[in-house]
């Protein structure tokens, strides 16, 4: 063996020792810019977009001085790069200023409606996921026959159709016209007083206590809008099963399995599924993200008292404290997911470790 | 050879399907016709071309093609009338307006977004990605580290804190759409640029003495046009969406422009009676948004024959 050859053997050793350190590395840069990214984005928006947020909040009949010393209280006197550093600081404590519209910490508001939301976002999720993969898998086994057409519609309308229209046809034909579900809200206004939630996750607390009346009363109020995002998960979920599941049959494994006489369900559902399972799961994580986003309409229409309502509302009433809050815990969890579910990627799928 | 033989010589299918084109324009011309059959081999691509075309027609001629004023309606005749009424197809609106009519004009709004988004959001991306694939290095890491972030943002939540911010109104609505859809361009463009950076007709222009400037924007930026194409066309469908989701919500165009969102918006007060005033635009949106997705897939399947039915 040469010298340049050990040399290189070595090197390569070391590069190998320090991958990991720098994957971690790069990881943690990752994660920090996205999320100083998303305060910059937003700090833009709130201080920078509109012409003098002093004014946006006194009006602009407001006398000289009351001008100046709000300025003074929201530091817009000092350099933009300072206002950036304590506005980080005040994000990071969860300090996104008082709401105009409850008077109210925006946080506070945050953290009463936010499990509203994260329950319609998991329903959601669990029906798409639930239905979507078995589409996915089916129209991929059968591929190109009339399973596969129907289940590519169903997907291509889910891509294609507004939420919030089909959101009030649905209420117009389960509630008004069927009374198969119960009207927009979260509950009966019955049960407000009878029942103490525990988590905020109502549907899991009304169980848990055993109150089963109340439990029902909410399954019939979250049905509908929890199917609905269902279907728009659906839509994606059995795309991306019907691809990953094509791929996979394709493999030489499937062929060996056939050879070795299993059963065609026992390969599709024990061999192939278990392989395109581990990009499954970055996409129900990345469909779960986006119906959180997605929720901002459909509680609009359902009068769901979530995240979405409570910006929407705030909207309304140029309460840009509240939507700003409201936008960067929305987006703080959707990159939180995003780079969970790639994390997951990477320990379930045992090629990518290895690279 | 005779004169008319040679007149006709290059409309025939096989100087389109010939395997030596003599020319750079034969050359392009044969790749368009492969192009096109495969594409029109697709049946439902194909209506999404009819339908996108129809779309186009309908907005070049909304003021022939209208029957009724979509801003001014008829408020002591005709108000709320249902779908099949004499003179009003799709029945009219709280304010006596006709909804056809509407929706009629409302195309060129949804024209009018959806180009505009594309004519900012794809150069910017096709920039941004072409510089960074073909610089490399430090370039490379600052401006994808830049697009990842905006990847990772909710689109939809940023662009209704982006529209509260500037004020509602079509033109404020554009310009937040645009400003969260240009990342995926970038990303696509970057791919696309980085598997010719190192390809020989890139050194022959190198060697010619081309600068930087002159390769990216002559020699790769072309190439990365098809895909980006693809993804833009199929991206026009989510686009509409939020749109007319940002319209819903009171952020889009104000009234009395008849946007099919904000149609849906006010007629979400007449839901239970009378449900068309909402209805119709919706399926109007619904029908636009699927013929840009089947088009889209019809163009992906034509253009990379690799991913076709995946």
């Amino acid at each position: 063996m040469t010298l340049t050859d050990t040399t290189a053997v070595t090197r390569r050793n070391r590069r190998r020792a320090s991958s990991f350190g720098m994957a971690v590395a790069r990881f943690v840069v990752t994660v920090v810019t996205t999320f100083l990214g998303l305060l910059a984005v937003t700090f833009f928006i709130g201080r920078v977009v509109p012409i003098d947020p002093a004014l946006a909040i006194v009006g602009d009949r407001a006398p000289a001085h009351v001008v100046e010393r709000v300025r003074e209280q929201l530091g817009l006197n000092l350099p933009l790069y300072q206002q950036f550093w304590i506005y980080i600081k005040q994000a990071l404590t969860g300090d996104f200023g008082i709401s105009v519209l409850t008077t109210n910490p925006v946080m506070t508001d945050i953290a009463r409606v936010f499990p509203a939301t994260i329950e319609l976002a998991t329903i959601g999720t669990i029906i798409g996921a639930l239905i979507g993969i078995p589409l996915g898998v089916l129209a991929a086994v059968k591929r190109g026959s009339i399973a596969d057409q129907i289940v590519r519609v169903i997907g291509l309308i889910g891509y294609s159709v507004p939420i919030f229209w089909l959101g009030l046809l649905a209420l117009v034909l389960f509630y008004a016209k069927l009374g198969w579900v119960a009207y927009p809200g979260r509950m009966d206004i019955v049960y407000e007083y009878t029942f103490t939630p525990m988590t905020g996750f109502f549907l899991f607390d009304a169980m848990w206590q055993g109150q089963w009346d109340v439990a029902w009363d909410l399954f019939r109020h979250i049905i509908l809008p929890g199917g609905l995002l269902g279907y728009f998960s659906l839509a994606y979920i059995s795309r991306m099963t019907r691809s990953f599941m094509l791929n996979e049959l394709q493999q030489e494994y499937v062929v060996a399995a056939r050879a070795k006489g299993l059963s065609e369900t026992r390969i599709i559902w024990f061999h192939a599924l278990r392989n395109a399972a581990v990009p499954l799961v970055t996409v129900i994580a990345l469909s779960y993200a986006g119906l959180l986003e997605g929720s901002v309409l459909t509680e609009t229409i359902f009068s769901w008292p979530g995240l979405g309502l409570y910006i929407t509302n705030s909207l309304q009433n140029a309460d840009m404290n509240a939507v700003l809050g409201g936008t960067i815990v929305i987006g703080a969890v959707f990159i939180a997911i995003n780079i969970l579910s790639d994390l997951l990627y990477r320990t379930l799928d045992p090629r990518t470790r290895s690279r | 050879m005779s004169v008319i033989e040679a007149t006709l010589k290059p409309y025939s299918r096989e100087w389109l399907l010939s395997e030596q084109p003599t020319s750079r324009h034969q050359a392009r011309l044969g790749r368009a016709y492969v192009i096109w059959r495969r594409f029109s081999a697709n049946r439902l691509a194909l209506a999404g071309l009819g339908i996108i075309i129809l779309l186009i027609l309908v907005a070049i001629f909304a003021d022939v093609l209208a029957p009724h004023n979509p801003v001014q309606g008829d408020l002591r005749n005709s108000r709320l009338l249902p779908p099949g009424s004499a003179g009003y197809l799709l029945g009219t609106d709280d304010q006596g307006r006709d909804i056809l009519s509407r929706l009629i004009h409302g195309s060129r709004l949804t024209l009018f977004v959806v180009v505009l988004v594309a004519i900012i959001a794809a150069p910017v991306g096709l920039i941004i990605g072409t510089v960074s694939g073909y610089a490399g290095g430090w370039v490379d890491a600052i401006l994808m580290r830049i697009t990842d972030i905006f990847l990772a943002f909710p689109k939809l939540v940023l662009a209704l804190a982006l529209v509260a911010a500037l004020g509602p109104g079509i033109e404020n609505a554009v310009l937040a759409i645009a400003v969260t859809s240009w990342p995926p361009y970038a990303r696509i463009a970057r791919a696309e640029t980085m598997t010719f950076r190192n390809s020989e007709f890139i050194s022959a222009v190198k060697l010619m003495g081309a600068s930087p400037f002159r390769i990216v924007l002559r020699h790769v930026m072309p190439l990365c046009l098809s895909s980006l194409i693809v993804r833009v066309t199929l991206d026009m469908a989510g686009i509409i969406l939020t749109a007319a989701g940002l319209g819903f919500l009171g952020l889009g165009a104000q009234p009395p422009l008849p946007e099919w969102g904000a149609m849906i918006a006010s007629g979400r007060r007449f839901i239970l009676d009378q449900w068309w005033v909402a209805a119709m635009p919706g399926a109007a949106i619904l029908i636009v948004s699927l013929g840009f997705n089947l088009l889209g897939d019809g163009l992906r399947d034509a253009l990379d024959p690799k991913e076709a039915g995946q």
